[in-house]
């Protein structure tokens, strides 16, 4: 399944803002993905979502990339950011916003409608 | 289950300042683990975590633990 660690891999290098959750953004399924895509939202942060339910090897993969056990994780230009009692967090001292724009520029804002990227 | 948790947590973490384990749901298998310990001292909160999921591997692998909120701080 080495293409789909690639894939993977690819989405959180070129993705600005990677959240990897249960469900979609829409509809998350698991109470955790919903708090980090919320916290997200609050910072305007131009969320890519990646759904892991469809196929247990993306969570698999997933973990074994990040090195990170739990769903949902957030990454923002190719860094892990964390869980969502991390995005949680930051967001609430405003360290996410910050993180943002010295990573994405000041612009960040507008820069990009929240998306949903299948995945394989 | 929180006693085993607990147990594992206080092996990795023996000086922690603050340790509990709850369990949020009553159901034995969604838990918020608060611990304050010197080790986090200088750490991202990214690194923080890791070291609250290493001491968790095994009932994180085996499912025991569906659903982790973990919050920590430095003792500093």
């Amino acid at each position: 399944m080495s293409d789909l660690k690639e894939q993977i891999e690819q989405i959180i290098a070129t993705e600005d803002v990677a959240l990897f959750m249960k469900g979609t953004p829409q509809f998350a399924m698991c109470g955790n993905s919903q708090r980090a895509l919320e916290a997200l939202r609050r910072a305007g942060a131009p969320v890519t979502a990646v759904d892991i339910l469809p196929d247990p090897q993306i969570r698999q993969e997933l973990s074994a990339v990040s090195g990170w056990p739990t769903i949902p994780q957030v990454f923002v230009r190719g860094e892990l950011v964390g869980g969502a009692d991390i995005v949680e967090e930051l967001a609430q001292s405003g360290e996410l916003e910050q993180m943002l724009e010295q990573k994405l520029g000041s612009e960040y804002r507008g820069a990009g409608e929240e998306r949903v990227v299948p995945v394989p | 289950m929180t006693e085993r948790l607990e147990s594992l947590l206080r092996d990795a973490f023996p000086d922690a300042e603050e340790l509990s384990v709850a369990d949020r749901t009553g159901g034995g298998d969604h838990f918020q683990v608060t611990l304050a310990s010197r080790r986090f001292d200088g750490l991202s909160l990214v690194d923080q975590h890791r070291l609250v999921y290493d001491a968790l591997a095994a009932p994180l692998a085996d499912g025991t633990i569906h659903e982790l909120r973990i919050k920590t701080r430095g003792a500093g």
